[in-house]
């Protein structure tokens, strides 16, 4: 397997523009002749699908929901980032391209990194322009604030609803096109497979969720952006059906999986209550700008109230450990330094498991009405969840699982080791190296769909001759078809007790405590054995009620599950080779003596990509080298 | 730690869009007051697997009040008994010990049954479809501070925006009616400068399309606003009625584009 990057040369301010002439166009006339299969309908997906209908391109588009606005992008909430400078406080692309590659700890590809802090702009302008509601100061112009990881405010924000208005933007614009005809979508649709003619991605099978039947469609070129695979750890801030079937898939068929034990543990959820907990919910990070992070300094102290701890006995630890960024350290940093005091026993809330998140200073400075208008819906879902007022009593948070940086290899055009499948947003791997910082997954799932993909999709279907589609009646279409319907009959013949929930609960526990936020050599030897038992018991107990031909909601889950218990294994895997500590990968053997991530620039400045190499047989791990033409490779500091 | 409930859940359960339907009680045992809504029904539907029988079957996703894909009508009322709370929000400390609680899908016309709770809601998407956006092609705007916005309009805004198109106002509407829905749209986009230069189309199509999907009328009955999760105003209907009827009476028929020079 080759790993060519496509990184055009000269220097990287102007590679992208360089990159964008030099792609071959497919002139105006003959887009029309071309068919675009878009998987997914988020932030990515959804803007892909637009903007490539918009160009003249026949667009096919599929998501799992029962509409296209319905995609988890909806459920981001802080911001976007976007190195416009309006206020005037030194921001710019490169600090924007700097702070991004600092963020992720020096492990994403720098070319890729500032096309991204371009583009940037771009994207504001587009929102606005669609009415996307963006938050304004009183002179009519756009408010910003700040996020974790840059010393500048930089973040646009909808309330705290930034990540539904962008995708209602998105999906109206996809809507307009489905109107018009140029868009052909395809609701409670799911890929449940890729197909791949002489090495070629040519189209997908899907399953129709309300009638079960399987069906096959044919295109020119397949986008995939379907989101991450962090429900890998059962409990996420993800949606109950974000999953990593289509990039599993994709991957089993050829696609290299780069970086699958990048996985972000975010650090301000509302904290487990008990066995029956479904999901966990985030509190934008962006409450950092206003709330202190604190636990007792004494472990006695844990039980008590908080307003019964005077100021002198609480650890305010990130402004103590990070005094220049304090509460806005970045996302894994934080969630170590949470892990660290609970596991010193200073935890607060009836497990132990969680710190406060307190904004009594900052209602005493700014009011509480300022405090309202700021979190308002946060402050109200928080108090909806756990029955607690956070105007009154500081909020309990703790880290929980929440976005994987790690995804399909994807070259500078996007596209994977399969030609002819392309892959946007958060289900590619490059742009947020180890750890990705606040505000930047709706920044690069935008990007990817709205300024890149219309560009390098074009360099690709140039090169194929219109009208050379296969046909749906290919031999080789109608035996991937078969495989699906052949694994779906599997899962329904096991006839076993177990419901599918169950063993995503099993490998969640086991992902979890071995590959969560802390990871060692010990550790993930025994998730790769506890794993493979797991999926043994699943392919021998897993009990499915109903039939395929219907709306079956087990079966679809069952699938799903099916999926995570062997990337679970891969993610493990890619973790036990990876023997340093970077961004949110925290290897235990490697760290420094205060506690921080101790990186090894000489033997793992690179990306590892993953090649399937069939059941039963070890995968193969690629390298694709990183160097820093533009930054100087630097360890990370936030102190 | 609170008590634990037990609960009698009767379940409207219809095999497709073409079968009948009828209530079938279930019941929901040693159920945390923490776990929300959604979590009680996973348990009962854990259970019925077990049993070998069929789940209920109902529309869920993101689970914490965004995504607008819940929908069920909880005791007579979309959504349930909170208000401003969608159904995956709510939690079990809202019901009592010993409680029944009837379960139903969205009912309106527009919404065919596809499965027990789950219902087709494609009509909204069609909707927006119709008008509910602002033609701007990708890569065509100007910077986005060239335009100042007062931050009153963009707050009113944003208040319409708010709508997470879970259908809740339908099924509340007597007539089942999508107007609150589609005033959301229509008024987030008149109150901003962007949305002018199609704004009186804009809501001739929507409405045009929301009367072909056999969406009722509004009688001004107001359960829309009251079941809302996101506390939608009916003054956006106000305001849609106005640019609707200033729409009817300044139509003029499209005319045709000539050809251009060259």
């Amino acid at each position: 397997m080759e790993l060519n990057s496509r990184i055009p040369d000269g220097p990287i301010e102007n590679k992208w523009e360089k990159h964008k002439f030099d792609l071959k166009l497919v002139n105006p006339a003959n887009k029309r002749k071309y068919k675009v299969l878009v998987v997914g309908s988020g932030l990515a997906g959804g803007a892909a699908a637009a903007s490539m209908a918009e160009l003249g391109y026949e667009v096919e588009c599929f998501c799992y929901q029962d509409s296209p606005r319905r995609a988890h992008s909806i459920a981001a909430q802080g911001g976007i980032n976007a190195a416009k400078n309006y206020h005037n406080d030194g921001d710019s692309v490169r600090r924007l391209f700097y702070d991004t590659v600092k963020g992720g700890d020096f492990r994403a590809r720098e070319a890729n990194v500032h096309r991204l802090a371009e583009v940037s702009n771009n994207i504001i302008d587009q929102c606005v322009a669609q009415g996307v509601p963006f938050a304004r100061e009183y002179g009519g112009l756009l408010d910003n604030r700040s996020f974790g990881g840059a010393q500048v405010s930089r973040t646009f924000y909808a309330r705290g609803q930034t990540g539904q208005q962008l995708l209602l933007g998105a999906y109206q614009a996809l809507e307009r096109q489905i109107g018009l005809g140029a868009v052909k979508m395809f609701p409670r649709h799911e890929m449940l497979e890729l197909i791949v003619v002489d090495g070629v991605a040519k189209g997908i099978v899907t399953r129709n969720m309300v009638t079960g039947a399987v069906e096959s469609h044919v295109a020119d070129a397949v986008c995939l952006a379907t989101g991450g695979y962090g429900n890998v750890f059962y409990l996420s801030t993800n949606a109950k059906g974000c999953n990593g079937t289509a990039i599993w898939r994709a991957y089993k068929k050829g696609a290299a999986f780069a970086n699958p034990c990048f996985t972000q543990i975010h650090p301000t959820c509302i904290p487990v209550t008990g066995d029956h907990q479904s999901k966990l919910t985030l509190m934008s990070e962006s409450l950092r700008n206003d709330g202190r992070i604190w636990v007792p300094k004494r472990k006695e102290d844990c039980g008590k109230p908080a307003s019964q701890i005077p100021e002198e006995d609480r650890d305010y630890y990130l402004e103590r450990k990070y005094p220049s960024y304090g509460n806005l350290a970045p996302r894994d940093i934080s969630s170590r330094a949470a892990k660290q005091a609970c596991d010193e026993g200073r935890g607060i809330g009836a497990t132990g498991r969680g710190v406060y998140l307190d904004f009594e200073a900052s209602i005493k400075r700014l009011g509480q009405n300022k405090i309202e208008e700021r979190y308002g819906n946060l402050f109200e879902m928080y108090e909806r969840i756990t029955d607690e007022n956070p105007y009154k009593t500081p909020m309990r948070i703790y880290p929980a699982s929440h976005y994987t940086m790690g995804g399909l290899w994807v070259d500078y055009n996007l596209m994977s080791t399969i030609p002819g499948l392309f892959v946007l947003g958060e289900a590619n791997f490059s742009d947020h190296g180890a750890n990705r910082l606040g505000a930047s997954a709706l920044m690069q799932g935008l990007a990817d769909g709205y300024f890149v993909i219309p560009y390098t999709i074009g360099g690709y279907l140039a090169s194929i001759k219109p009208g050379s589609r296969i046909k749906v009646d290919d031999p080789v279409v109608k035996a991937t078809e078969q495989s699906v319907s052949g694994q779906i009959n599997r899962l329904f013949s096991i006839q076993g007790k177990q419901t599918p929930d169950y063993f995503h609960r099993e490998l969640g526990k086991v992902m979890w405590e071995y590959s969560g936020m802390g990871r060692t050599e010990a550790g993930l030897k025994k998730a790769l054995e506890l794993i493979p038992q797991i999926r043994e018991e699943f392919w021998h107990n897993l009990r499915l009620p109903g039939a395929g031909e219907e709306v079956n909601q087990a079966l679809e889950t069952a699938g799903r599950v099916a999926d995570f218990l062997e990337i679970g294994e891969l993610l493990c895997l890619d973790a036990l080779n990876r023997r340093e500590s970077c961004g949110a990968h925290f290897r235990e053997e490697w760290q420094t003596g205060d506690g921080e991530a101790l990186r090894d620039d000489e033997n793992f400045c690179h990306v590892a990509a993953w090649e399937y190499k069939g059941d039963g047989n070890a995968p193969v791990r690629h390298t694709e080298a990183l160097s820093f033409e533009s930054l100087h490779l630097a360890t990370r500091n936030y102190k | 730690m609170s008590k634990h409930l037990n609960l009698t859940l009767h379940v409207w359960r219809q095999k497709n869009a073409t079968c009948d339907g009828k209530f079938v009680e279930y019941p929901a045992e040693n159920i945390s007051p923490d776990m929300s809504f959604l979590e009680m029904l996973d348990i009962v539907n854990e259970g019925l697997i077990r049993k070998g029988e069929d789940p209920i079957t109902f529309d869920h996703d993101c689970r914490e009040g965004i995504c607008g894909t819940c929908s069920m009508v909880i005791n007579g009322r979309p959504h349930g008994p909170k208000e401003r709370t969608t159904t995956c929000q709510l939690h079990m400390r809202s019901f009592k010990d010993g409680e029944s609680i009837t379960l139903e899908p969205w009912r309106a016309e527009a919404f065919p049954v596809l499965k027990d709770l789950m219902v087709d809601r494609g009509a909204l998407d069609r909707i927006i479809a119709a008008g509910g956006f602002v033609s701007v092609p990708t890569g065509s705007a100007q910077d986005a501070n060239a335009l100042p916005i007062p931050k009153e309009n963009a707050e009113l805004a944003m208040d319409a925006a708010a709508c997470i198109g879970c259908g809740a106002c339908v099924a509340a509407c007597p007539n089942a009616s999508a107007m609150l829905f589609l005033s959301a749209k229509v008024s987030q986009l008149s109150l901003l400068p962007q949305g002018q230069p199609e704004r009186y189309t804009r809501v001739r199509d929507m409405v045009a399309q929301m009367d072909a999907e056999e969406f009722g009328t509004c009688t001004n009955h107001g359960e829309c606003e009251i079941a809302c999760p996101k506390g939608i105003k009916m003054e956006n209907i106000a305001r849609m009625n106005r640019d609707f009827i200033k729409a009817s009476l300044t139509y003029r028929p499209a005319v045709a584009g000539g050809g251009g020079a060259g």
